[in-house]
């Protein structure tokens, strides 16, 4: 896309300087900056107090340390439990969404039509747009006597549950994305395959996959770091207990939980305690930032290949 | 000639019904939630819910200041975001020079804030707008801090639809000697208006429905009385949240009887933004 600032070309502009001309421009580009205000307001935010925080505790001994019990006396400031527990409950909603969002991207660009994409695709979408604490509630009273039920023994509060279900919240976020990049493939290629007799399982497996791979990582990155960010089904489903385990079947606390947790008590400025709510954002923050550069480097990557 | 191989290949069948088992996935999860809530919440769903504060006697419990609040941070929420988005989308789309370093750092650093977990919001609002600026848990710091949580998804969805207006509508009004801004605010942002309009609405959707930066701003609160915009406040997600806690079956049914509400207001957002779609929006 060329810039459209320079659609009047320059020779043809008077040499008068229009001045309220400039002070549009200026004020479209003061409501862009309230977007990197916001950027810097994130990381003062999170890393001032955090760099207070492990003046305190030592960097190592958060990284490493394997018990979390900011309150106890004396008090534990291993960050371990907690990213143990995002990666739990994260593995469960990866090992829904993954597959079941692929399998839907497939459905959607190979063997759709037209029409049925078009019912489909925002059916799906409704999905992604269910406010997450309704998924807590039925990851909570719904699908944990499920599983109870179908003789899963969990506890009340389990990484199961609430995995599986944010894994179900996640799905449309990999199928859109995952879809988007498997339509960008050239017909050709598809036709291509097809004339030499290849079926339609064929082509859509050998050909148009591997062809938008950076576009369907992409995707499943995406949905990687919308699983570790989550905060509310965990809150309600999972549990507030820093269990260092990969056990599914017990009560764990994720990072953004402890945050909510805490943020939801009415901690005293400048405490110790208040100020871990900055260092563990700032563990999730990076974390998730590392997941959407890679991400957005990736769709790039597809754009630039078949657009 | 028929193309098609005779006789039913196995793998081709298997493959198939494994793509729409993928989809059935996430459609019975959907149709499963949504009977559970009403069969819960339906009976709870009355005038009691509507007209009364939160009360710890499930019998008279009500979600009065928690559905009021909603729908001021929605009013809010769209006074906020949308000069704000289509602006910083204007000069995206209309004024910045792609060339430029600060335009391409500008838009990375927008699909960036679009993915940023909820609670970093939080914790943002947190630091800034309770403590920092020391406005306090009100219901201002909540709608300002779901403003910057939706702007970057307003951004993306105006960008689409200012991109979607053909150059030749504004070559057109170049030649007759329209000045950049005559061009953009005469010809393009009409044509772009239904397009920004159901971005807006979806966004705003989102922005309701979220729970986890309210909490972070204190929207924890017992409220029994209407919120102000300047007062302590909570809303319906909160509401959810509180009453999802509690162990008595009563409140988890009340909790049902909120999300039917909640869901009915984003449902009709919904409906709204699909309507606008399909009724103004032109194929160039």
């Amino acid at each position: 896309m060329s810039a459209r600032a320079a659609a009047a070309p320059a020779r043809l502009q008077s040499g008068r300087v229009r001045y309220g001309e400039l002070l549009v421009k200026a004020l479209l580009g003061l409501c862009a900056l309230i977007s990197v205000a916001t950027t810097i307001g994130i990381i003062a935010a999170l890393f001032i107090p955090a760099f207070e925080f492990f003046q305190d505790v030592s960097i190592v001994d958060f990284l490493t340390g394997t018990e979390w019990a900011p309150l106890f006396e004396p008090a534990f400031f291993g960050v371990v439990p907690l990213v143990v527990g995002t990666l739990s409950a994260t593995f469960w909603a990866v090992l829904v969404a993954i597959p079941f969002g692929l399998g839907s991207a497939v459905y959607l660009s190979e063997y759709a039509g037209a029409r049925t994409r078009k019912t489909l695709k925002p059916m799906l979408e409704l999905l992604a747009g269910i406010p997450t604490i309704v998924y807590g509630y039925f990851a909570l009273t719904f699908f944990t006597p499920l599983l109870r039920d179908l003789g899963v023994g969990v506890d009340i509060f389990n990484a199961l549950s609430a995995g599986l279900v944010m894994g179900v919240m996640i799905l449309p976020t990999v199928a859109s994305l995952a879809e988007d990049a498997m339509s960008a493939v050239p017909r050709d290629l598809r036709d291509g395959a097809f004339a030499l007799g290849a079926t339609r399982r064929v082509v859509a497996t050998r050909i148009v996959v591997p062809a938008a791979i950076s576009g369907i990582t992409a995707s499943f990155v995406l949905g990687i770091s919308r699983a570790v960010g989550e905060t509310m089904i965990v809150l309600v489903a999972a549990g507030q207990q820093p269990n260092l385990t990969f056990d599914p079947r017990e009560a764990i606390e994720t990072m953004s939980a402890f945050i909510a947790a805490t943020g939801a008590g009415d901690v005293p400025t400048g405490s110790l305690e208040y100020k871990t709510i900055f260092a563990v954002g700032a563990t999730l923050f990076v974390m998730t930032l590392i997941l959407n550069v890679i991400s957005i480097r990736l769709v790039e990557r597809f754009r630039e290949e078949y657009e | 000639m028929n193309l098609k191989r005779r006789g039913r290949d196995i793998k081709a069948v298997a493959f198939h019904a494994l793509l729409l088992l993928s989809l059935v996935v996430g459609f019975v999860t959907l149709a499963t939630l949504v009977v559970d809530v009403v069969r819960k919440g339906w009976q709870y769903v009355d005038k009691t819910l509507f007209m009364n504060p939160p009360s710890i006697d499930p019998a008279i419990a009500g979600a009065r200041p928690a559905i009021l609040a909603t729908i001021y941070l929605g009013l809010l929420l769209i006074l906020f975001t949308v000069p704000i988005g289509v602006g910083t989308a204007i000069y995206l789309e209309e004024y910045a020079d792609r060339r430029r370093w600060y335009n391409r750092l500008l838009e990375l650093n927008i699909q960036n804030l679009a993915a940023v977990p909820s609670i970093v919001y939080g914790i943002l609002g947190l630091a800034f707008i309770v403590r920092g600026i020391g406005l306090g848990q009100v219901l201002l710091a909540g709608a300002l801090i779901l403003t910057l949580l939706v702007l970057p998804t307003v951004i993306i969805a105006s960008r689409e639809a200012l991109r979607a207006v053909p150059d030749t509508i504004r070559q057109g009004a170049y030649a007759l000697g329209a000045t950049q801004w005559q061009v953009t605010s005469r010809q393009v942002l009409p044509a772009a208006l239904p397009g920004i309009a159901t971005g807006s609405i979806l966004a705003l959707s989102r922005g309701i429905g979220e729970t986890a930066p309210l909490i972070m701003v204190g929207a924890v609160t017992y409220v029994a009385f209407d919120p102000t915009v300047l007062g302590p406040f909570t809303a319906l997600p909160i509401q959810i949240y509180q009453w999802v806690r509690l162990p008595q079956e009563e409140f988890r049914s009340l909790a049902a009887a909120a999300i039917i509400v909640l869901l009915g207001i984003l449902l009709s957002l919904n409906a709204v933004a699909i309507w606008l779609r399909n009724r103004y929006q032109r194929r160039w």
